[in-house]
C-alpha cells in the first residue's frame, strides 16, 4: 500500500492528540472529590442498555431523535468497521479480511450510509431553519456534521468506486454492491482505482481528523457519556446525600476540585442539546440562568482553571476567573426551583441539580444569603417553622375540630402524621388541614400527629444549602420520632415526603444513612396515596359523586421525583370526577415555582410571567374545566396568587384533593 | 403624704428652630399634674438662640432659658449636667424628658447624677392619694407596668403620643427667667446635620397618605399602591421595613425615625402598627387598615379596619375608585 | 483597636407573653428569650469596624437560657472572645445591669484601654428604668452617644465620628474620643448570615470564659406595683364582606368624608 509509513504517521499522531487530551481530562477526574457509583452494577448495565443502546430519551423530541438513533448506531457501525479496518491496514500481517470484504458489512454500511445523510440532513435542516429553542448553535456543531457527512460520504463513494473498479462480475455479489455498480460504472476502471485510493485517503484523514478533534469538541459527548450513564445515580433521585464521599458536604463547591468525579463529568457528557432549557420553568418565565448553561460554566472553569500548565503556578489567581460570581453569577443560582425537570429530561443522565446544590452550599457558607432568605432561615432555626411563629402553636389548628387529633408523643398510632409548616400555620392551608384530618376520621385512620415536637422536615433547607440547619432539623425530627410509637408515615406536603422518604434514613437503605429509628422500614406515603388506599380498600365510602371536569397539577416532589402519579389520579376518578390531563403532565409536569426556597425569596426584577402564572394559563386554555387540583400546600399558595394576578378568578378555582374527597363523602 | 409643693420641669425639646410635639405634650400631661398637686409647672430650653422657643410655653408658669452657643446640639451628658444644677437650685422633684432619639440618654444620665429613679416609655401619670403612679408600657406595648415613685421624685421619659398636644399650646405670655449656668467641656462634639436625600415628594404635606407594610412582600407589588396613590391623588409611604429594603426611599418613612404625618386620609396596607411606626401616623385624620391578622396592633389606631388579603382588597378598590370618578 | 460588645438576652415577644400570680413580673414557663436586637446589630457593626480597621473583638454577655448559643454565633461571626458573667440575673434592670458590666470592666482581666469602644444595642424593649448604655458611660465615666447608625473612624488623626439618628430622616454627625460607649440603633448593614455549620463547628473549637462577678449591691431600683395587659381600646370598626363590597363601603366613608369627589 502507497503511503504505508505516510498512514502510520498520520494515525499515530492523531491517537497522540487525542490520547493526550483525554488523559488529561481524565486526569482532571482524577483530582476531583470522590463519589462511590460502583454500585448496583445491574442496574448500571441496564441504564446502559437502556439509554445509550436505546437512546431512550432522545425519542422523546421524536423527529431528531429518531434521526440521532440511526445516527448513533450508524456511528457505531463506521467506528466499528473502520477500527477493524485499522488493524489490518496497520499491520498487514494479521490473519484476517478487512471489514468491507464481507459482503453484510457492505450492505449494512450503505444502508447506514443513506439513512445516516438523511438524519444529517434531518439534523441540518433542523439547526438553520427550524432550531428549538436553546439549542447551542454554534461553529463546533457545524463542523461536526460536516465531518459526519464527510466520513459517510466517502464510504459511499470508496464502495462505489471500488465496486467500479472491480468490474461487472465481481462487483455484484450482493444486490448492494449490484446497486452500487449500476450508480458508478459510468466510471472508467482505472479511474475508478485511483479515485477508490483518494476516497480511501480522504476518509483516513476526516476520521482521524475528527479523532484528534473530538476531545477538544463538545462531540467529546460520544466517549463520556456512556460513562456518564454507566455511573449515574441509580438509587434515590430525591436524595442529595452523596455516598463515599469523606469532605463536609455543608462546605459547598467554589472551585472545580470541590465537586465530585461525576459531577464534572457533566461537563463532558453534555452535547448541548438544549433540552434541560426546554423543560426548565425558571428559564421560561425569564430568569436569567440555564441548566444547560451552568454545565458549560463548570466546563469552561474546569479547562480553563484545570489545564493550567504548572508554570503558570505564578499566575494562578490572577486571570482566572472564579467560578462562582465570576462565570456563574449569584443570581442565577438562586433562581432554581430544584424541579427536576432538566435532570428528568437530559439523554445523557447529567445532574445539574448536585452542582447547584453544592455551589449554593458554598454561598451560604459565606453568608452571602439574600436578607429575606436569611430571615427565614433564621426562623426555621430558631422556632422550627418558616413563618416564624412560635413553636407551640404548631398545634393550635387543631382545636376547631369537634374530635381531639392524638398525640403520637404520649400515644401509640398506626400512621404518624407529618403535617408541615404551610399546613400548620398559614391560614389559608390550615382549613385544608382540617378538612384532611376529618377525612382521615371519616376513615377511622389510626393517626396522631407530634404537635410541637415535629419541625419543618427540611428539604427546602436543604436545597438551599443549608446543610447543617438540614442536620439539626434532621436530629431533632428524628429524636422526636424515636419517642413516639407509629408503624407509618404520611405527609402533606411531598417536599416533606421527598426528604423523609429519601434522607432522613427510615427506609433502611437510604444513601449512606444507617437506619435511624429502629431495624423495621418505617414506609413514608403521601396522603394521596392512603386517600387510594382508603377508598380501595372501603373504609372510606364515597356518597356522592361529584361530576365535574377537572384538571390535576403533578407536583414535582410527588411524581418527577418519586414516580407517585397514579393514586391522586385513582383517587380523583373514584371521586366520579372527568379528569382532562394538562397537556404538560406526570413526568413533564410543569412547576409551580416554590421549591428551592424560591417560596422565600423575591421574584428577579424583570421576569415576564412567574411558573405559576405560566401554569394557571395552561388550566385555563383546557375546554371545560372548571377546576385544577393540587396535591400541595405550596401549590395552593402560589396557584391562588397565580389566579389573582392573571385575572383568572372567575374562570378556574384551585382546590385541594382533600377538599374534594370530604365533599364526596359527607 | 404631704401635698407635694416642689415642681415639676418639663425639659423643652426642639430641632432646628421648631418646637417638637412631645414637649407640648408634656406640658399639658405636666399642667394637670401640677394643677392637682397644686405643684408649679416649669419648662426648660437649652439651645442657641432658642429666645423664640420659650415664648410658645405659655401653659408654663415659669420657663428658664439658658441660650449659649455651645448648646446648639448638646449631648446629653452636658445637657444632665445643667438639668442637675437646675433642679438642684429650683428644688425639682419631677423631671419630665421626651422619649424620642433627640433626648435619648438624658434620663439615665440624670437619674444616676442624682442618684433618683428613672421610668422609661411612661404613657400616663395620675395621682392616687398623694402618690404618682406611672404607668409604662413595655415589650412594644404588650404588657404594661405602674410604678410608684418614692415621695413622688424622679426622672420620667414621656413616650411620644401619649398625651395630647393641642391643649398646651398656648397664646399666654409666660414668665421667662435667663439663667446662668456653667456649660461644661464636653468630650462629644456636634459637627453637622446631615440631612435626608431630597425625596420626590413630603410626604409631610400630603393631604392622602396610603401607607404600605411588611404585608406588601415584594418590590413588584408597591406599584399597585402606587396606582391607588395615583388614583386618589395622594402618595406612598412605608414603614421601616419596607425601607429597609429598598423598595421605597428613606424620604417615604413613616415613624420615630422617619416622618411623623397626618394627613386627611391614612390608608394602610400589610401595616401591622408597630409602636415606632404608630408614633408618626396617630394623628392623622381618617385611618383604614388593611391586614390579615384580626390581632394587628394598627387596628388599636385605625378608625376602620378590614381583616382581609390586601391582594384582594387593593385591585377591587382601584377599580371601583376610577369608575367613582369616571363617573363626574 | 479594642472593641467590647456587651449582649443581652430578652423576652421573645413571638411567644404569648403572660404575667405571673404574683402580678408583678413575668410568668417564666413559657418565656424564651432571644438576643436584644439592637445588641445584634452592635455586634454586626463591631466585626465592620474590626473588617475596616482590624482589632479585637470582645462580645460579653449575662448568662441567660440559650446565651451559649448567641456567643458561639458571635465567634462564628467573627468574634475574637466570648465571656459569660455568670449568676442568675432575672428580671434585672438597666442601672444593675450597667453596673454588672461596670464591674466586668474594672476586673482584672479586662481594663478600659485608650482604644477601648463599647459597642451595646442602643435600647431594648424592656428597658422600663432606661438604656443601658447611658448609665454604663455615667459608671465609666467616658462619653457616650446613642441612636448611631454609623461609625467612621479616622486612624490617622485618632478621631472617632459616630451618626446618630434623630427623625424625619435627618442625622447629626458627633465627634468623641476613645474610650467611649456608643448605643447602636442599627449596623451599617444589616446583621450577616452564619451558617449553622459553622456555629456547630465554632462550638467545638472555641470556649466561652466563665466570669464571675463580685456580688454587687444592687442598685435601688423602681419597684413594679403591678403588670397588666392593654385593653383593646379603641378599636378600628370592621368592616365585612368580599373585597368588593368592602371596597364600596370604604369608598362611601371616603365620600361622606370629602375626601374622594371634589
Amino acid at each position: 500500500m502507497p503511503g504505508y509509513v505516510l498512514f502510520w504517521i498520520a494515525t499515530l499522531l492523531a491517537f497522540v492528540l487525542f490520547g493526550r487530551r483525554v488523559l488529561a481530562l481524565v486526569k482532571l477526574l482524577r483530582r476531583a472529590r470522590p463519589e462511590n457509583r460502583f454500585d448496583r452494577p445491574g442496574k448500571r448495565v441496564r441504564y446502559f442498555v437502556t439509554y445509550v443502546f436505546g437512546q431512550k430519551r432522545l425519542l422523546h423530541e421524536y423527529v431528531i431523535g429518531f434521526a440521532h438513533f440511526l445516527i448513533f448506531w450508524g456511528f457505531l457501525l463506521f467506528a466499528g468497521t473502520f477500527a477493524w479496518n485499522l488493524l489490518k491496514w496497520l499491520f498487514p500481517f494479521l490473519p484476517i479480511a478487512y471489514a468491507d470484504d464481507a459482503g453484510i458489512i457492505r450492505i449494512l454500511l450503505v444502508l447506514f450510509s443513506v439513512l445516516v445523510l438523511i438524519s444529517l440532513c434531518v439534523a441540518a435542516v433542523r439547526r438553520a431553519f427550524f432550531p428549538p429553542p436553546h439549542l447551542q448553535q454554534s461553529w463546533d456543531a457545524v463542523i461536526i456534521l460536516v465531518l459526519i457527512s464527510l466520513v459517510v460520504l466517502t464510504t459511499l463513494f470508496a464502495l462505489g468506486f471500488r465496486a467500479a473498479a472491480l468490474g461487472p462480475e465481481e462487483a455484484t455479489s450482493t444486490p448492494v454492491d449490484g446497486l452500487l455498480y449500476s450508480i458508478f460504472s459510468g466510471v472508467p476502471a482505472h479511474s475508478a482505482e485511483g479515485l477508490y485510493t483518494l476516497m480511501f485517503w480522504l476518509h483516513q484523514l476526516v476520521v482521524l481528523g475528527f479523532l484528534a478533534y473530538l476531545p477538544y469538541s463538545k462531540h467529546m459527548h460520544l466517549l463520556a457519556s456512556p460513562f456518564s450513564v454507566l455511573f449515574a445515580n441509580v438509587k434515590r433521585l430525591g436524595s442529595l446525600d452523596v455516598s463515599g464521599s469523606k469532605e463536609e458536604a455543608s462546605s459547598g463547591s467554589s472551585k472545580w476540585d470541590e465537586f465530585t468525579w461525576r459531577q464534572l463529568l457533566n461537563s463532558f457528557a453534555c452535547a448541548e442539546c438544549g433540552r434541560c432549557d426546554r423543560a426548565c420553568p425558571a428559564l421560561n418565565s425569564g430568569y436569567k440562568l440555564s441548566p444547560r448553561m451552568i454545565v458549560h460554566h463548570l466546563k469552561e472553569h474546569l479547562l480553563e482553571a484545570g489545564l493550567r500548565r504548572k508554570g503558570d503556578k505564578a499566575s494562578e489567581g490572577n486571570g482566572s476567573h472564579p467560578l462562582i460570581g465570576g462565570i456563574v453569577s449569584e443570581a442565577e443560582l438562586w433562581a432554581y426551583t430544584t424541579c427536576y425537570a432538566c435532570m428528568e429530561r437530559c439523554p445523557v443522565l447529567n445532574e445539574h441539580i448536585p452542582l447547584i446544590i453544592n455551589m449554593r452550599r458554598y454561598l451560604v457558607g459565606q453568608g452571602s444569603v439574600d436578607s429575606t432568605l436569611q430571615q427565614v432561615l433564621t426562623k426555621v432555626s430558631r422556632y422550627g417553622n418558616s413563618l416564624g411563629q412560635s413553636d407551640r402553636m404548631r398545634g393550635k389548628w387543631t382545636q376547631e375540630l369537634d374530635f381531639t387529633i392524638k398525640d403520637a408523643r404520649k400515644e401509640p398510632v398506626e400512621y404518624l402524621w407529618y403535617v408541615g409548616d404551610y399546613a400548620s400555620y398559614d391560614p389559608r392551608i390550615q382549613n385544608i388541614t382540617r378538612t384532611t384530618a376529618r377525612v382521615f376520621q371519616k376513615a377511622g385512620l389510626d393517626f396522631g400527629i407530634l404537635f410541637e415536637g415535629e419541625r419543618n422536615s427540611g428539604n427546602d433547607v436543604r436545597r438551599i444549602g443549608e446543610e447543617g440547619l438540614f442536620e439539626i432539623l434532621k436530629e431533632k425530627n428524628l429524636q422526636a420520632m424515636k419517642q413516639a410509637k407509629f408503624k407509618m408515615i404520611v405527609t402533606t406536603d411531598p417536599h416533606t415526603y421527598n426528604t423523609l422518604k429519601n434522607e432522613y434514613g427510615l427506609n433502611g437503605t437510604s444513601n449512606g444513612g444507617q437506619n435511624s429509628l429502629r431495624n423495621g422500614m418505617i414506609p413514608v406515603k403521601h396522603y394521596t396515596e392512603v386517600l387510594d388506599e382508603l377508598i380501595h380498600e372501603g373504609k372510606l365510602k364515597i356518597t356522592r359523586a361529584l361530576n365535574r371536569t377537572v384538571a390535576y397539577h403533578d407536583p414535582c416532589y410527588l411524581g418527577r421525583y418519586n414516580g407517585v402519579y397514579d393514586p391522586p389520579r385513582r383517587v380523583l376518578k373514584a371521586l366520579g370526577m372527568r379528569l382532562v390531563e394538562m397537556p404538560r403532565n406526570r413526568s413533564t409536569s410543569y412547576c409551580c415555582g416554590a421549591g428551592g426556597g424560591r417560596i422565600w425569596m423575591e421574584d428577579q426584577p424583570g421576569i415576564k410571567e412567574r411558573p405559576a402564572e405560566n401554569r394557571i394559563r395552561e388550566a385555563v386554555s383546557l375546554q371545560g374545566v372548571q377546576t385544577l387540583v393540587a396535591a400541595c400546600p405550596k401549590d395552593i399558595v402560589m396557584f391562588q396568587d397565580a389566579l389573582k394576578t392573571t385575572g383568572n378568578e372567575g374562570k378556574l378555582t384551585v382546590k385541594d384533593i382533600a377538599d374534594l374527597v370530604y365533599e364526596a363523602i359527607e | 403624704m404631704k401635698i407635694m409643693q416642689e415642681p415639676i420641669l418639663v425639659l423643652a425639646e426642639h430641632l432646628k428652630g421648631n418646637i417638637a410635639d412631645i414637649t407640648y405634650e408634656m406640658l399639658g400631661a405636666a399642667r394637670r399634674l401640677a394643677d392637682e398637686l397644686k405643684a408649679p409647672l416649669y419648662s426648660v430650653v437649652f439651645g442657641k438662640d432658642v429666645a423664640p422657643v420659650a415664648s410658645h410655653l405659655g401653659i408654663a408658669d415659669s420657663v428658664f432659658v439658658l441660650d449659649h452657643p455651645q448648646l446648639d446640639m448638646p449631648s446629653p451628658d452636658v445637657l444632665a449636667a445643667l438639668l442637675k444644677m437646675l433642679i438642684e437650685q429650683k428644688k425639682v422633684s419631677l423631671v419630665l424628658i421626651g422619649g424620642t432619639n433627640v433626648s435619648t440618654g438624658i434620663g439615665p444620665k440624670l437619674s444616676f447624677r442624682l442618684n433618683l429613679p428613672f421610668v422609661n416609655f411612661c404613657r400616663n401619670i395620675r395621682v392616687e392619694n398623694g402618690s404618682m403612679i406611672l404607668t409604662s408600657q413595655l415589650f412594644g406595648g404588650k404588657i404594661l407596668s405602674d410604678v410608684r415613685l418614692p415621695e413622688n421624685r424622679g426622672v420620667v421619659s414621656v413616650y411620644p403620643g401619649s398625651f395630647p398636644a393641642d391643649v398646651a399650646r398656648s397664646d399666654r405670655k409666660p414668665s421667662v427667667e435667663m439663667v446662668d449656668l456653667p456649660v461644661e467641656e464636653t468630650k462629644v462634639i456636634f459637627k453637622r446635620y446631615i440631612e435626608p436625600e431630597t425625596g420626590d415628594i413630603d410626604i409631610t404635606k400630603q393631604d392622602i397618605l396610603v401607607s404600605v407594610g411588611r404585608g406588601i412582600a415584594t418590590a413588584d407589588n408597591v406599584a399597585m399602591v402606587e396606582e391607588l396613590a395615583n388614583v386618589l391623588g395622594g402618595a406612598v409611604c412605608a414603614s421601616r421595613p419596607v425601607i429597609d429594603q429598598g423598595w421605597l426611599p428613606l424620604s417615604r418613612q413613616v415613624g420615630k425615625s422617619g416622618m411623623t404625618v397626618k394627613p386627611k386620609l391614612y390608608l394602610s396596607f400589610g401595616v401591622s402598627g408597630a409602636p415606632e411606626h404608630v408614633e408618626g401616623m396617630k394623628d392623622s385624620g381618617l385611618v383604614i387598615s388593611v391586614n390579615t391578622d384580626p390581632n394587628a396592633p394598627i387596628f388599636g389606631v385605625s378608625h376602620y379596619g378590614v381583616c382581609a388579603d390586601l391582594f384582594d382588597v387593593l385591585p377591587a378598590l382601584v377599580e371601583k375608585i376610577k369608575t367613582h370618578k369616571g363617573k363626574e | 483597636m479594642d472593641i467590647v460588645v456587651l449582649l443581652r438576652m430578652v423576652p421573645d415577644v413571638v411567644e404569648e407573653l403572660v404575667i405571673a400570680a404574683d402580678g408583678r413580673s413575668l410568668d417564666t414557663q413559657w418565656l424564651r428569650m432571644r438576643l436584644s436586637d439592637p445588641d445584634e446589630h452592635a455586634l454586626e457593626e463591631a466585626i465592620i469596624l474590626k473588617e475596616k480597621h482590624n482589632g479585637t473583638v470582645t462580645v460579653v454577655a449575662m448568662e441567660a437560657p440559650e446565651v451559649d448559643e448567641v456567643l458561639f454565633t458571635a465567634y462564628a461571626k467573627g468574634a475574637d472572645k466570648a465571656a459569660k458573667l455568670s449568676g442568675d440575673w432575672t428580671g434585672i434592670q438597666a442601672p444593675t445591669i450597667a453596673k454588672l458590666f461596670s464591674s466586668y470592666f474594672s476586673s482584672a482581666n479586662r481594663q478600659l484601654g485608650s482604644e477601648t469602644l463599647v459597642l451595646l444595642g442602643s435600647q431594648a424593649i424592656d428597658d422600663l428604668e432606661g438604656e443601658v448604655a447611658p448609665y454604663l458611660s455615667e459608671m465609666l465615666g467616658v462619653p457616650y452617644v446613642g441612636v448611631v447608625t454609623g461609625i467612621r473612624l479616622d486612624e490617622e488623626n485618632k478621631k472617632m465620628t459616630a451618626i446618630k439618628e434623630f427623625a424625619g430622616g435627618l442625622r447629626g454627625e458627633f465627634e468623641l474620643p476613645l474610650p467611649a460607649v456608643l448605643g447602636i440603633q442599627a449596623a451599617e448593614k444589616p446583621p450577616r448570615y452564619v451558617p449553622v455549620a459553622k456555629v456547630r463547628s465554632v462550638m467545638k473549637s472555641s470556649k466561652i470564659e466563665n466570669v464571675e462577678i463580685s456580688p454587687l449591691e444592687s442598685v435601688a431600683g423602681l419597684s413594679i406595683d403591678r403588670l397588666f395587659t392593654p385593653e383593646a381600646a379603641g378599636r378600628a370598626e370592621m368592616l365585612e364582606g368580599p373585597p368588593e363590597e368592602v371596597s364600596a363601603r370604604i369608598i362611601e366613608i371616603l365620600v361622606e368624608r370629602g375626601l374622594v369627589g371634589r
